[in-house]
Formats: structure tokens, C-alpha cells, sequence
């Protein structure tokens, strides 16, 4: 701060709450939707005030034993499902970015640029534009319905392997040649200095990628027919298909709560990972 | 720049490689190339037939009404969502960077957003504004705007385009935020000692000096609003009312899934594909960065 200005601070406090608030509002309200009937929701307007059927929503919902028209498959399944292709996701991407970094920066073969540009061209097909002919590829291949088939076509990253490319061309020569000098394979190297140095940027890219997972839409919601492998968000969609007055939007905002949190701790608990992924990934 | 040491071995490097180029072959590359070809193509819904058309498909586009209509509304869309999610964080940054006590709780506060799924985002909206039961609606109401998106495209474009803003704050907070705690200090303390007040000092010194980090924005919150919007858009309106609120994506997705369309839909692909190449080009060849490929 450069000088003094009472009125400034206050007026920027003031600003900050408000922000605060409005971006928290639809969260509050799912949270109030949350702990009430059915019936008091639909009533207009529902209460604005936490209510008391707090436990009986969360556990209609993660056991899929709610009323309504829409889908009903148990939360708890859905977000072991979300969970599980988000972690794959995650750690397939970062091995696999490592292991191609590693290859184009400490070898020299045939073809090692064109890899490397084909790795990049990459970030100008996301799935959006390729939409019906990978699902085709991913149906021929008979992975619909399998975690196989949510997780193995998100697990390419140009992302990642360039951020490992930028680290690890700033490794010291000399770290490569005490290591030969003593011994040591590629592989040892690779295991034993190189992954451990990389472990910042690792700690960034695990919490961008997860979130990345765990809120894939578009893809799940092609290849997934089974309620059994529903990811939680495809599953919050499907309960609202009901139609406005149908709903439970009880046992939805439980749902919407539940399907947040995972995700939003990993950004709150590990902020200074994120902030450095964010930074790291988009530069 | 190139390692002067490296190892060797005529094998290892293409094992290393392998799983991700494996990927990105079957994946990536083999699928693009199929829309370029069945861009060109015209097939019956079950593939039984194939008829080679040329550039038939994409002049089917050019004169479809609600081809054109939708690229009205993803610049609509885009647009606005860049503008006004740069806006508003661009002003919490300021003033939370002026902040010396509890900037970091706000900075906990306000990032949450992001860890959001979109269409999750889309489903909290969709509650605070649904016609019968949402909270919002009916203070609209009392207020006399008889608010329902379900019927008014025009509502329901307010509604998409405040949840993806909604959704996107987080993010360009966090950037703006980097931005302007790297601008140097010594030039707003000079500014000052010259009696330029706060506000000549953010048009005059911090604003030109953000100007990357805003140019860097507007081109991702672009490619945001094109592409990571699909959630939002179908769990708030599904395209509705009509094909008020149907994006690009939206509609490849509408066209191939739903109406079968495979020649359309990858002509549609084939225009998106162009337009990443576009948005990435012009973000790699002018947005000013660290790292030299």
C-alpha cells in the first residue's frame, strides 16, 4: 500500500464481501435445499434458513433410496466411480508425460521432433471436435461402460509433457553426468534424481488434473449407458431430467453438495499447488 | 535449447514413448482424421452407404439458417462471458490486492468456484432460477419480471451466461491477482509522490502494465466459453428455448447424437477444428511467454 486511505479500505472490504457473498449464495442455497422436505422447497419461496432433515437427504442420496421421477442410482457408487477415473486420469497423465518428457529431452532418436509436435498438436483436438468419430473408436474397441473406456482417451497431455520438458531441461548437465559416472542407467536416473526433483511440479499438475477428472462431462455422458458406472456429475444431471416440479431437489442439492466437495478440498487443502499448476500449465 | 549429454540406446527412447504416442495415435489423431474425411463424406444413419460429396456438407452449413444462428450465439455468448467474468474479477484483484489484513481469506473465499463442475454450476443455477420452485424467480417476480427461462431466450441466455461467468471468476482472479502483485511497486510509489490518485494510478500505470495478463485472459475465457461451457448448457437449457442458447459444441454434439447427422456433424467438427487452431495460434504467437518451444 502506497499511502493511507481509510475510505479506500473500507470501500474494498466492502467490495470483497460482497463478491464473497455472491459467489457463495448458490452454495448456501444448496445447502439450506439441502436439509429440508421436498415439500417445503417447492413451496415458493422455500426457506432460507438450514432446516432439520439434514441426515435423512444425505443418506436418500448416497443409497439411492430417494422418491422422484428422475435417476435414481446411489450417490455413494457414483462418486467411487468419480474418484477412481479422476485418480486414473490423474496419475496416467503425469506417468505418462514423464516418461515421454524424459524420452525426447535425454535421448536423441529418429523422429524425436516429430513426436514432440505431434504431442503438441494435440492441444488443438479436444474432445469437443472429434466428438463422434472417438466414440466410434472407443465403441470398436468395446471399451463403453468401463473405466477403461471413461479414463484411456483423456490420458493423453501435451500440458504435462511440456511443463516436464521446460523442468527438466533446466536439470543441471553435471546431475547426468555424476550419475554415469557412477553408474547409473537411464532409468536409475530417471528414478532416482530425476522423478524426486520433479516433485513440485508433479504436487501442481495432480491437483489441475484431478479437478480436470473429476468434472469431465461430456465424455462420460457418451460412453457411459450403465447407471453402475454413472460419474457422480453425469448422475446429477440424469436427476433432474425429471422436470421442474418433479424433482427432489433435496436430495439433488445433497448430491451437488457431495459431488463439490472432493474436488474443492483438493484446491482449498493444496492452494499453493494449484496456483502454481494454474500458472505453470497455462504459461 | 538441447541437453549437450544425453544417454544411448537404440530401443529405450521408444519404449519411454510409446504409451502417449499410442494414446494420442488412437485417440486423438485417428478420430480428427475421420471427421476430415466424413466431413467430406455423406452416409445414411446406420453406415450402410457412403457417397463421396466433396465440399457439399460444410455449403450445407454455410446455407443452414440454424447453423448460422448458432455461431451467432457462441459469439454472443463468448463474448459476453470473456467481458464481463474479466470485468468483475479484474475489479475484486484491485481491490483485493489493496488488501493488507485477511487477503487470504478472501483469496480461500472466492477460488472455490473453480473446483466446480460445470454442469454442477448449471444444476445450482438452474435451482436458483427455475420458474416454480427457485428462490431468485420469485424475488424477480415480486419485483414484476416474470422471470422463466424455459420460454424466453433471452432469460435463458442471462442465466448460462451467469453461471459460466459464475464459474470462471475464480480463475481470472487468480491470474489478475499474480498480475498485478508483479507489477513493482517503485512505479505506483512514484505515481504517488507526483499526486496521481488512486484511480489516475490504475488507468495510467496498473492497467497498461496488466495488459498481457488481460490479452492472455480474453483468449482463454474464449476458448472456455466455446468449449467448457457444454455442461452448463445442457444441464441449465438443454440448446432451449428453440435453439436459443445451442453453441457450436452443442450443437456438433445435438447433430451427431440426437439427430444422426454424420456428415453435418463432422463438417461442424472440421469448422470447430479450424477455430481452436485459430484461438491457439493467436494465443502462442502474441500472449507474451516465459518458455521457447
Amino acid at each position: 500500500m502506497v499511502e493511507r486511505r481509510p475510505l479506500l479500505d473500507v470501500l474494498s472490504h466492502a467490495v470483497l464481501i460482497l463478491g464473497v457473498l455472491v459467489v457463495a449464495f448458490p452454495l448456501y442455497l444448496t445447502f439450506v435445499a439441502s436439509t429440508h422436505t421436498a415439500d417445503a422447497i417447492v413451496q415458493a419461496p422455500m426457506p432460507l434458513l438450514p432446516g432439520t432433515h439434514l441426515t435423512e437427504n444425505y443418506s436418500a442420496a448416497w443409497y439411492g433410496t430417494g422418491g422422484g421421477n428422475g435417476s435414481k442410482a446411489p450417490v455413494g457408487q457414483m462418486m467411487l466411480v468419480s474418484l477412481i477415473s479422476a485418480l486414473i486420469i490423474t496419475l496416467g497423465k503425469i506417468a505418462i508425460s514423464l516418461l515421454s518428457a524424459f524420452a525426447i529431452v535425454y535421448f536423441r532418436f529418429p523422429f524425436r521432433m516429430f513426436f514432440f509436435w505431434a504431442i503438441f498438436i494435440t492441444l488443438m483436438l479436444p474432445v469437443e471436435v472429434r466428438i463422434l468419430p472417438t466414440y466410434k473408436v472407443v465403441s470398436d474397441l468395446g471399451m463403453l461402460n468401463s473405466y477403461a473406456g471413461l479414463t484411456v482417451p483423456l490420458i493423453a497431455s501435451a500440458t504435462a509433457t511440456f511443463l516436464f520438458r521446460q523442468f527438466f531441461l533446466t536439470v543441471p548437465e553435471e546431475l547426468v553426468e555424476a550419475a554415469r559416472m557412477d553408474g547409473a542407467g537411464p532409468m536409475r536416473f530417471f528414478k532416482d534424481v530425476l522423478v524426486p526433483l520433479s516433485k513440485t511440479s508433479i504436487a501442481a499438475l495432480f491437483v489441475i488434473q484431478f479437478i480436470y477428472g473429476w468434472n469431465q462431462y461430456l465424455w462420460p455422458l457418451l460412453v457411459t449407458t450403465n447407471e453402475n458406472m454413472y460419474p457422480v456429475v453425469i448422475g446429477i444431471k440424469r436427476m433432474i431430467s425429471g422436470g421442474d416440479a418433479q424433482t427432489e431437489w433435496n436430495v439433488v442439492m445433497a448430491t451437488a453438495l457431495l459431488a463439490m466437495i472432493p474436488p474443492a478440498l483438493v484446491v482449498m487443502l493444496m492452494q499453493k499447488w494449484f496456483v502454481k499448476g494454474l500458472v505453470d500449465t497455462e504459461k | 535449447m538441447e541437453k549437450r549429454v544425453v544417454f544411448r540406446s537404440a530401443w529405450l527412447p521408444w519404449v519411454l514413448i510409446a504409451p502417449q504416442v499410442a494414446v494420442i495415435g488412437v485417440f486423438f489423431f485417428w478420430p480428427a482424421g475421420q471427421a476430415l474425411l466424413q466431413s467430406v463424406q455423406q452416409s445414411d444413419a446406420f453406415g450402410t452407404s457412403v457417397e463421396w460429396v466433396g465440399l457439399e456438407n460444410f455449403r450445407n452449413l454455410w446455407n443452414d439458417a440454424t447453423y448460422l444462428a448458432s455461431f451467432y450465439t457462441t459469439a454472443l455468448f463468448s463474448t459476453l462471458v470473456a467481458v464481463l467474468g474479466i470485468g468483475l474479477s479484474l475489479i475484486l484483484a484491485v481491490f483485493a490486492d489493496r488488501i493488507v489484513k485477511g487477503a487470504m481469506v478472501y483469496k480461500t473465499l472466492l477460488i472455490w468456484p473453480y473446483a466446480v463442475a460445470p454442469a454442477v454450476a448449471g444444476v445450482l443455477w438452474l435451482f436458483m432460477f427455475a420458474p416454480s420452485v427457485g428462490v431468485v424467480s420469485f424475488w424477480l417476480r415480486a419485483l414484476g419480471v416474470d422471470w422463466n427461462h424455459l420460454l424466453n431466450g433471452r432469460h435463458a441466455m442471462t442465466l448460462v451466461i451467469m453461471a459460466a461467468v459464475w464459474k470462471q471468476i475464480s480463475y481470472n482472479f487468480l491470474f489478475f491477482l499474480a498480475g498485478l502483485q508483479s507489477i513493482p511497486k517503485s512505479l505506483i510509489e512514484a505515481a504517488a509522490i507526483d499526486g496521481a490518485r488512486p484511480w489516475r494510478r490504475f488507468w495510467t500505470i496498473v492497467f497498461p502494465l496488466l495488459s498481457p495478463t488481460t490479452f492472455f485472459l480474453l483468449v482463454i475465457n474464449i476458448v472456455y466459453a466455446f468449449f467448457d461451457t457444454f455442461g452448463i448448457i445442457d444441464a441449465v437449457t438443454q440448446g432451449g428455448p428453440g435453439k436459443e442458447t445451442a453453441i457450436l459444441v452443442y450443437k456438433v454434439y445435438y447433430d451427431g447424437f440426437k439427430a444422426m447427422d454424420l456428415g453435418g456433424s463432422a463438417a461442424q467438427s472440421v469448422v470447430l477444428m479450424v477455430i481452436v487452431v485459430v484461438l491457439t495460434v493467436v494465443q502462442f504467437r502474441f500472449v507474451e511467454k516465459k518458455v521457447n518451444y
